[in-house]
């Protein structure tokens, strides 16, 4: 099992953060390939670019603590779990943190490079919607 | 009108797999006579041994501590400086077509342009940033690529799934199910990476990144200056060539290598005087980076596998040779034969039976750094044929490309044009050759530099996970051709390490280097 954290600090408040991180059906508007989504309770099925579709299960959205969790459920992994935390570290400064846990190894550099890229776009849109 | 530029690459081929560079499995009669109409560089290194590396330094004329793909896995930035868009702004035709591989290639998220072109059906991509002058990619009008087998999303392999699907199975699984570098053997002797492929040869990918290149190049108006970059996956692993051709080379004939140890009492040896990781790697007891079998120990291979990889190798290089034959006919055949500059060369070398050991990673040995390096300059130039000993590096393609163009120089490149002979190679400067290395692969880290001069190929392990700093190599290329004998803790040699560890560090601290590098975002 391999592991592979990014983090990223970003100059808007925790909940701004949040509201993008805990919403589900948002997956598409920030993950880089990600092009488009379905929700149905805890469970969500992402389409890539490249035409893949990948169902996940929903683990955890928990506002209190800012943590979204959520596991890929296609076989091809063995183990997955993607951990998104949103840590308050003042008024208009949030640290967002997006582990990627994953059997087999390789998985985790596939889905964590994409994860890089991720906390990127969320930064965009938080300071998007802080100035709105 | 200017100068027309054919740049042919291939992938991880051996200096010594040209007849003109004294190899014997190979027949190489195009490339050979390119060689002697030409410039035959005999100490050409690359900036590393791996592909993205190398082949973004190509791109950038810049060391990957410049332009920030430092290991496969890395992509190039999109706004890198690319040599492409400077010729696409003097008016040349650009286009590549073959393998690229400045993105990485595992990408299911189709993230990177290069993974996207063929799955949106086009040739070509607007970027965000495109405004028309760049070209629709890193400065390249047209882009058609290719990889090694026939997955995924490139357009080769597009090609082959809509038009000849009954072929895809032909080719060895590059991947096995945990998506590592397979370990599985094939053909007669078990060799890793080794698969009979059924596919005829018109459907396989050199053979195609010819065609497509003869077609792009029948596009272009016969008054036009043109840059095409041709580059053929092969002869690197899987070694899959069409199963019709094998016969050419038969692996039972094929001689051992010069620098393969026959016992294992005499590989272990050799191994025990290098770094550590070496051994480590023989052993299977290290694994430091994706581009090899991560399942396969080294100290497995046979004297048998390595014929049997060295046979098939050769018979990619002669298809190789063929192709780049059928394209210099149709130059000729649009009337440009006197107007076209071709340079050949390849990324990085490969192991192929040396010391035991097959494939690559950090390990800085002609094996892997000294490559095939021939300049054709056109003929309307009036460049006499030489031989080049001094060592030069790939990072100069850039300049030579701008120089041949008649373009100004650009203020990013790191590396002067090619030198035409051994005194212009004086004039300009040229006394060494740098080969940088970095990994990160799952905590272990590796950090390399070396530099080739005349005399020495000396190497220093930066700290990392499993050098401490204090560990090198130094060879006397002259005494010890095959690097087998380490001086790096001979006193007698103290000076000549003091010298060329200045060297190095010179090259460390260059001025301006950007202080943070882009993470590893997929593993090749």
């Amino acid at each position: 099992m391999a592991t592979i954290r990014f983090e990223r600090r970003i100059a808007a408040p925790a909940d701004v953060v949040w509201k993008i991180v805990g919403t589900p059906e948002s997956i598409s508007d920030w993950f880089p390939g990600i092009t488009s989504c379905t929700v149905d309770g805890m469970t969500r099925v992402i389409r890539l670019a490249s035409g893949i579709e990948m169902p996940e299960k929903i683990l955890t959205i928990d506002p209190l603590i800012r943590r979204f969790q959520y596991q890929i459920t296609a076989p091809i992994y063995r183990f997955h779990r993607g951990t998104i935390d949103v840590i308050e570290l003042g008024e208009s400064d949030s640290l967002c943190v997006y582990s990627t846990d994953s059997d087999p190894d390789v998985l985790a550099l596939v889905i964590g490079g994409g994860t890089y890229g991720a906390l990127i776009e969320i930064e965009r849109l938080a300071l998007a919607q802080k100035e709105a | 009108m200017a100068r027309k530029i054919l740049f042919i690459t291939t992938d991880q081929q051996r200096y010594d797999t040209l007849a003109c560079n004294g190899g014997i499995l190979s027949r190489t009669p195009v490339v050979d006579a390119l060689a002697a109409e030409g410039i035959r560089y005999t100490r050409c290194q690359p900036t590393s041994v791996v592909c993205m590396p190398s082949r973004a330094s190509m791109l950038t004329g810049q060391y990957p501590t410049r332009h920030g793909a430092w290991m496969n896995g890395v992509p190039l930035a999109v706004d890198a400086p690319s040599v492409a868009e400077n010729l696409h702004d003097e008016g040349y035709r650009t286009a590549l077509i073959g393998k690229a591989h400045f993105e990485p290639f595992l990408d299911p998220f189709g993230r990177f342009a290069e993974n996207s072109l063929a799955s949106l059906g086009i040739p070509t991509i607007e970027q965000p940033w495109f405004d028309g002058r760049r070209g629709p990619h890193r400065g390249f009008d047209h882009l058609e690529f290719a990889t090694h087998g026939a997955m995924g999303p490139l357009h080769y392999a597009k090609w082959l799934q809509a038009n000849h699907p009954e072929a895809l199975s032909g080719f060895f699984p590059v991947l096995d199910g945990d998506l590592n570098v397979s370990a599985e053997g094939g053909g007669d002797s078990g060799a890793p990476q080794v698969k009979f492929n059924s596919i005829p040869r018109e459907w396989y990918h050199t053979d195609w990144v010819a065609e497509r290149t003869i077609e792009w190049l029948n596009s272009v108006d016969v008054g036009d200056d043109w840059f095409c970059w041709m580059s053929f996956p092969d002869p690197h692993h899987p070694w899959d060539p069409p199963q019709s051709e094998i016969g050419r080379v038969n692996w039972r004939d094929v001689d051992l290598p010069e620098n393969y140890p026959t016992t294992a009492s005499e590989r272990e040896a050799l191994l025990d005087q290098k770094a550590r990781h070496w051994r480590l790697w023989y052993d299977g007891k290290l694994v430091s980076n994706y581009e090899a079998p991560n399942k396969w120990v080294p100290a497995t291979l046979t004297a048998d596998q390595v014929r049997e990889v060295n046979a098939l190798n050769a018979v990619e290089v002669e298809l190789i040779d063929e192709a780049i034959g059928r394209v210099m006919r149709a130059i000729e055949d649009r009337g440009w034969g006197d107007d076209v500059d071709i340079i050949f060369t390849t990324d990085h070398g490969e192991f192929q039976g040396d010391y035991g050991l097959l494939f690559k990673g950090p390990y800085h040995v002609d094996s892997l750094m000294r490559l095939p390096l021939i300049w054709r300059p056109a003929k309307s130039s009036g460049i006499a044929p030489a031989v080049v000993n001094t060592p030069v590096n790939l990072v100069s393609l850039a300049a030579t490309f701008l120089d041949v163009a008649g373009a100004p120089r650009a203020e990013w490149l790191e590396g002067g044009p090619l030198p035409h002979s051994d005194d212009a190679a004086a004039a300009q400067g040229f006394d060494q050759s740098i080969t940088e290395w970095d990994s990160a692969l799952f905590g272990v880290d590796v950090h390399v530099r070396s530099v080739v001069t005349k005399d020495y190929l000396y190497t220093e392990y930066l700290p990392g996970t499993v050098h401490d700093g204090t560990e090198g190599e130094l060879y006397v290329l002259a005494d010890d051709p095959l690097q087998r004998v380490n001086r790096f803790a001979d006193s007698a040699y103290r000076s000549t390490r003091d010298e060329l560890h200045e060297r190095l560090a010179a090259h460390i601290d260059r001025p301006g280097l950007p202080e943070h590098l882009g993470p590893v975002v997929a593993p090749v």
